[in-house]
């Protein structure tokens, strides 16, 4: 009966439906009999997002609910094949600058309205809109015809060259040709919005009993710090294939914590597996244990605008030659990542990744070059070179720092010192240049092509962290920016790694891998690349 | 007495305001800004974003916009969930805390005072030695162990229990949490209760009135009991609002959207106006706790009431 009632009184500002209300309480007083006819997914969502407004969010964690409430004019299958969501049908033009969508007419909003093409352009102008202040503006559609400058305030919003032909057709126009367009506009933001409920309900447009949404999904209540529940938007066009009626994500921010939370019962799926857990579930619960590569980077980087690693090429190599990369993910990190000896994860889409030249080289071969490389880098034994090494706070950062400390002590007898700092410390501390030397960051793939990892490192990318500055790269990478082939584009990309990992602006240490507890009885599961799993792709079987 | 209190209240203004102004202070010295992440935004979105938050302006600027607010009840939007204002996060995580915070004290003080008699009344005995040795492990070990112990013995293993908040019902969801906040607690209260007990028997008006001749019970009830509980109250005050704001460790384990559970994440991600919020709750609540324990040591004890 509590149950019931707490139920209810958290959804006091939604309006539910009378059936619903006493769904719930049947659920909740009549037991398993009546529980049984409405299937509730339980998953492990990590820290809180931070809004369900889909322009005013970035992290994965509101990623993962905006994609079940939302759907954009694509998104991905359960295997992580991008398709058509939104949209039916699309005709890219031979320059590929334009884009002409077809909308599915029986496309819905959760009220019942009709999603139309002025709704894809209505959030696509608040997206670039600087009064929204949206994060992903640039990075979803930077490249459409006059974004950059209405971002910067110097073009109203109505200019942007997004255009609804009539209520079904959408045609976009770009800057310049770029191949994976259509996976941006997977992103949630890149959803369309209900103009009707933004106008009228303004900030609070995202919240239980306001937000109205195209997904399978409808927001139904969102206790801050606690967890977000949805459930099934009836006027969802695909409504007869979501098999889940009502999914909870829980917010998990500790993943000690949460992992005892699914062995209790009270999760059907993780978001994280603890390390210290890991070789405890593989072998206790082998079959639960989701294990897939993941695209994103772990890396060291070097402050390149500074002595030591300023034009000292050697020295960089060196100090990446000496790290037994396998050592550090089968003992350190341990949880099945693949050592990494490039930028471009493996598993991206149409592209060959590069690896650093002595990446087939014996260990000990590797450790004689390194050795070489670092005496030649000015440094002798007789006058070692003593590093910083910055990470945030993490047991796992440290474990790998101590790792990479002592392999560098051993091949090359580098001391070096480690700092741990507050993760916005740490940020502060790389942005600003000045007494960064090695730190560690990370870089997790927007949509699955090597452009999203290699433009991270162009000249005036912002999140370039370490300064390089290439021009013969920044080159490359503008020709593949052009270019309409996408032989000729890989090709352009993969010399443009190659570049790169000449270069060592980094030290790449692993790819990581996408790690998650699914319990049995979730069906439908699909392992990916980019680690999306939409609730209305999975299914619970009665195994209770 | 009411003047005392009223001025107690007014005297607390200034102390209010400089604790908002050392934390806006702080918070703002601290490295990194709230929408700073690994992944660098472009600078005309980093510059769309301050204007936005008018974190643009001058830092005395902003601290007057937000006392200003602050005049007008208005406490600011949360930088971090842009979908609500930091009244609407303290509104929704004070009660909690508090409903567990009450139910831990009053637990506390139940078995603790009670753990604290009997081991007074029967000094040096076995009992006695139990009960300070089990209060003795309950000061030092810490929540932090206790608290994953508990649930992996009760939840994981047993399934007596919820793991989490959102994993059990009303009543269920707040044994463990409650217990968990109470322990360190009832350990405390029983020490206390049983120290100041045993001062209190020894007394020489407790030796008067045994030698009239009363019952050891209605010695305790109508003479030891009221003075026993002088150094329990004062000590209370400081508890309750230590419990209301400390309980920042049981909220992380057991995924309770309370009070101190905002604190950190507004810490960590630099939310300045959700900080200063609970700053300000924290500080009314140490406040006004101390205030009400004085106003009862005076109620209780009438020398006090006297000067």
């Amino acid at each position: 009966m509590n149950h019931g009632l707490s139920l209810i009184k958290h959804h006091s500002r939604q309006r539910l439906p009378i059936l619903a209300c006493v769904a719930i309480l049947l659920a909740a007083c009549g037991g398993a009999q009546d529980a049984k006819q409405e299937s509730v997914l339980n998953r492990g969502l990590g820290a809180e997002p931070e809004s369900l407004d889909t322009h005013k969010a970035r992290t994965n964690q509101a990623g993962d609910v905006q994609r079940d409430l939302g759907e954009g004019l694509t998104g991905y299958a359960a295997d992580g094949q991008l398709e058509l969501a939104a949209a039916e049908r699309v005709e890219v033009s031979e320059d590929g600058l334009q884009y002409t969508f077809w909308l599915r007419p029986e496309s819905k909003w959760s009220n019942g309205d009709s999603v139309t093409a002025q709704d894809f352009v209505f959030s696509f102008r608040r997206l670039v809109n600087p009064a929204t202040a949206a994060f992903y503006a640039q990075q979803s559609l930077g490249d459409v015809v006059n974004a950059t400058e209405i971002v910067a305030g110097k073009k109203p919003a109505d200019d942007l060259a997004v255009e609804a032909i009539d209520d079904l057709q959408l045609k976009i126009t770009l800057n310049n040709a770029v191949p994976y367009f259509l996976a941006l506009l997977s992103h949630p933001s890149t959803f369309p919005m209900h103009r009707p409920s933004i106008e009228l309900h303004g900030d609070a447009h995202a919240r239980p009993g306001n937000l109205v949404s195209n997904g399978a999904y409808r927001l139904q209540a969102w206790e801050v710090g606690s967890y977000i529940e949805i459930v099934r938007n009836e006027h969802y066009r695909n409504n007869d294939q979501t098999a889940i009626d009502r999914v909870r994500h829980h917010i998990t921010p500790e993943d000690a914590a949460e992992l005892n939370r699914y062995r209790a019962g009270e999760l059907d799926i993780t978001f994280s597996v603890p390390s210290e857990a890991f070789q405890q579930m593989r072998k206790e619960r082998p079959n639960e244990l989701r294990v897939s590569p993941y695209l994103a980077v772990y890396y060291y980087g070097f402050n390149l605008t500074k002595p030591p690693f300023r034009d000292n090429l050697k020295l960089r190599q060196s100090l990446s030659m000496a790290i037994d990369r396998e050592t550090l993910t089968e003992k350190v990190t341990a949880r099945g990542e693949a050592p990494a000896y490039g930028w471009v994860p493996p598993g991206t889409n149409n592209y060959e990744p590069r690896q650093f030249l002595y990446a087939n080289l014996s260990k000990d071969e590797r450790h004689r070059k390194a050795r070489e490389l670092y005496r030649e880098a000015v440094f002798g034994e007789d006058k070692p070179v003593s590093l910083e090494i910055r990470y945030n706070t993490s047991q796992g950062h440290r474990r790998i720092a101590l790792a990479v400390q002592s392999m560098w002590r051993e091949v090359l007898g580098v001391e070096s010192t480690l700092i741990n700092e507050e993760s916005q410390v740490l940020i502060e501390n790389i942005r600003m240049q000045d007494v960064t030397q090695v730190f560690r960051s990370s870089w997790t793939g927007d949509y699955n092509d090597a452009h999203t990892f290699l433009s991270v490192m162009e000249s005036d990318n912002p999140s370039n962290l370490t300064g390089f500055h290439n021009d013969e790269y920044d080159g490359l990478m503008d020709k593949a920016a052009v270019q309409t082939d996408p032989r000729v584009r890989q090709v352009f990309l993969e010399e443009a790694e190659k570049l790169l990992l000449a270069e060592h602006p980094v030290i790449p240490l692993y790819f990581y891998v996408n790690k998650n507890m699914v319990s049995l009885r979730v069906r439908g599961w699909g392992d990916n690349v980019l680690n999306y799993h939409y609730s209305q792709h999975l299914s619970l079987a009665d195994t209770d | 007495m009411l003047r005392y209190a009223l001025l107690r209240i007014i005297g607390a203004i200034p102390t209010l305001l400089l604790v908002i102004a050392l934390a806006f202070l702080m918070v703002h010295a601290a490295p990194g800004g709230p929408f700073d992440a690994e992944r660098v935004l472009p600078p005309e979105i980093e510059e769309n974003i301050a204007r936005a938050y008018n974190l643009d302006e001058s830092l005395p600027q902003q601290f007057l916009r937000y006392l200003g607010g602050l005049v007008r009840g208005d406490l600011g939007p949360s930088y971090r969930y842009r979908d609500y204002t930091v009244a609407e996060l303290i509104g929704n995580a004070l009660p909690l805390s508090m409903q567990l915070g009450v139910l831990a004290m009053l637990l506390a003080i139940v078995a603790g005072i009670a753990a604290g008699l009997t081991a007074a009344l029967s000094k040096n005995s076995f009992v006695d030695r139990l009960v300070t040795g089990i209060a003795m492990t309950g000061i030092s070990v810490p929540v932090f162990v206790v608290a994953p112990v508990m649930v992996l013995v009760f939840a994981v293993y047993l399934h007596w229990l919820p793991a989490s908040w959102t994993g059990g019902t009303d009543i269920s969801r707040l044994v463990l949490p409650v217990v968990a906040l109470a322990l360190p607690q009832i350990a405390y209260i029983a020490r206390l209760t049983r120290a100041s007990m045993i001062g209190v028997l020894s007394s020489d008006y407790v030796r008067t009135a045994r030698a009239q001749g009363l019952k050891t019970s209605s010695i305790i009830r109508y003479h030891a009991l009221k003075p026993a509980m002088l150094p329990l109250l004062s000590y209370m005050g400081p508890a309750l609002a230590g419990i209301l704001t400390g309980s920042v460790v049981v909220e992380q384990i057991f995924g309770i959207p309370g009070l101190g559970q905002f604190f950190i994440r507004g810490a960590l991600n630099r939310d300045y106006t959700l900080i200063l919020g609970i700053v300000i709750v924290y500080a009314t609540l140490v406040i006004s706790l101390n205030l009400v324990v004085d106003l009862l040591y005076g109620i209780l004890d009438p020398r006090i009431r006297r000067q």
